[in-house]
């Protein structure tokens, strides 16, 4: 199958190195303590995040002088074409801690001790990109939350399909089988703290894709960075008003 | 990973703070250099298709076996394969018994991804007929020690179990072809799966803010790092997978040396494994002709045998 065209365009009409539209929203969820709704095209996902508060089951806490951090990935029954048999698979478990892990990674939780910080993830419409989706999503919710962070923590995939590196893959290019490369990044400290990589591919092809997987990172922070900005200023103007 | 931030949490200040300073001058608990590997021996069992895989300490044990069954519809001629993953409370205290925890299902993952998606194993050549049925691998991976880096272990125990592994050769025949006949061992010789090729894996820990990089993490090295990826590559210098599971943020730059690490190593852990793999071949098929051998002889010479 042609999945870049002669002229250069993709399935959905994208050059190769555009990303699809970003809708992001936060303050969805009320009783949330921090929440937000991330799009990528198709691609939907609603994140909530409640804490930092007590410790809820005290065999979770591993480092006494640090928060606790729990996430949760579900992808509901609906978000797919045809519908989804179970709801943890090995696949959510594995997401679940990969994400947990990069927001971990992001999440200042030595000021935190004694207390657990909860993500709940829950996608809505599948297209593609997912885990991407979710750390964006993840991001908006903490920040929205007030918790205090690093950095913020973006993440974008990449893929090689007909000998082009191609920026965030959709379902359908996705499961092409073609090579599909997740990166997550902190971009001010320009650091890589989530890389999952799949399929056949020399090096140098590896490295142009990673490199264009990077480069959309950075693009999905200024506009993570943006609506961050335009919340603030609407809150502003609520107080004042 | 739940296992690793329990062990570390059995680890004394004195002991993670002693492998962190002797790392800063370059020097690990174990005497290894930083990008040394431990020993690996490969060991078989008597049945085709099972391994034991001894990695320093660490105990990996992979056994493979395959059933007819219907292929999913969207891939009517292709077999398929999958990995279950076994961690023993035998291996270590932070392992649970019961469901498969956290680290379990990534290792699984890691794996099978690897294998999956660089289309290591050919799956057309399992089918028996299109729709109808097909050949089903399975991979069980047992953890039978814990002493660090058991993803690599696995993984080279698995490949050395799949590349052993003898499935029973089948023929379809009857009045309108549908029937299929399996043949036992002893009429016909069992087939080997198709492997086109070998993805190894290389995990790398990092130290000190991702400024230090080892490779083969041992178990005191994983409960003090502060993050761990793991590469797979093939001989031919491909990439096949890579994890990189959040935790520590490291440079770009850092990762592209792991994976240049990781691809000058892969040659040398693709010889070792296929050289095991050969001498178990070899002494199979010796011990078939010595059998053969015996017997005639035993015919013959039968009652000059006097104890």
């Amino acid at each position: 199958m042609e999945y870049v065209n002669p002229e250069g365009l993709r399935l959905d009409g994208r050059r190769f190195n555009e990303m699809r539209q970003i809708v992001a929203e936060v303050g969805v969820v009320s009783k949330a303590d921090g929440s937000a709704v991330f799009e990528m095209g198709n691609t939907k996902v609603i994140a909530a995040v409640y804490g930092p508060r007590e410790i809820q089951n005290k065999s979770q806490q591993k480092k006494n002088d640090h928060a606790v951090v729990l996430c949760e990935y579900s992808m509901a029954q609906f978000s797919t074409g045809d519908r989804r048999r179970q709801k943890f698979d090995r696949r959510s478990t594995e997401l679940s801690l990969v994400i947990r892990q990069t927001m971990e990674a992001c999440i200042l939780t030595e000021l935190m001790p004694h207390s657990q910080i909860d993500i709940f993830l829950q996608v809505l419409q599948a297209d593609g990109g997912t885990r991407s989706a979710c750390i964006n999503a993840a991001t908006l919710a903490l920040a929205d939350a007030g918790i205090p962070m690093r950095d913020l923590a973006v993440s974008c995939s990449a893929g090689y399909l007909n000998s082009t590196p191609l920026l965030d893959l959709n379902y359908v290019e996705d499961s092409a089988g073609g090579a599909d490369v997740t990166v997550g990044i902190l971009p001010k400290l320009d650091k890589v703290t989530l890389l999952q990589m799949d399929a056949k591919l020399p090096m140098e092809t590896f490295e142009t894709v990673f490199a264009l997987a990077s480069e959309g990172c950075k693009a999905i922070a200024e506009r993570i960075r943006e609506v961050l900005q335009e919340n603030t200023k609407q809150l502003e103007y609520r107080r004042a008003a | 990973m739940e296992g690793r931030l329990n062990n570390m949490w059995r680890l004394t200040v004195n002991e993670s703070k002693f492998v962190e300073s002797a790392l800063q001058s370059e020097l690990r608990v174990d005497g290894r250099g930083l990008y040394d590997y431990r020993k690996l021996t490969i060991k078989f069992g008597k049945e085709s298709g099972s391994s034991e895989v001894q990695l320093g300490q660490t105990h990996v044990m992979a056994f493979v076996t395959a059933q007819l069954v219907q292929p999913y519809k969207d891939r009517p001629n292709e077999g398929s394969f999958s990995i279950f993953t076994e961690f023993s409370p035998m291996a270590d205290p932070s392992f649970e018994p019961g469901h498969p925890g956290e680290s379990a299902v990534e290792l699984g993952r890691i794996i099978d991804r690897a294998l999956r998606e660089s289309r290591a194993v050919d799956t057309e050549s399992l089918c028996v007929l299109a729709g109808k049925l097909v050949w089903s691998v399975r991979i069980d991976l047992h953890i039978l020690d814990n002493g660090g880096n058991l993803v690599d272990a696995a993984n080279i125990a698995a490949l050395a179990a799949l590349l052993t592994f003898r499935r029973p050769d089948c023929t379809v025949g009857g009045e309108n072809s549908q029937e299929v006949i399996i043949h036992p061992p002893e009429e016909r010789e069992p087939l080997p799966l198709i492997i086109h090729h070998l993805p190894i894996a290389f995990t790398f820990g990092f130290f000190n803010k991702g400024s230090i990089l080892v490779m083969d993490p041992t178990y005191v090295e994983e409960a003090v790092m502060c993050g761990r990826m793991t590469v797979t590559v093939n001989a031919n210098g491909d990439i096949c997978a890579i994890q990189k599971p959040g935790e520590e943020g490291v440079n770009q730059s850092v990762i592209l040396h792991c994976l240049r690490l990781a691809s000058s190593r892969a040659a040398a852990t693709t010889k070792i494994i296929r050289e095991a793999v050969e001498a178990y071949n070899r002494e199979r098929s010796s011990q078939k002709v010595k059998r053969h051998h015996t017997l005639a002889k035993s015919e013959v010479s039968g009652p000059i045998v006097v104890v």
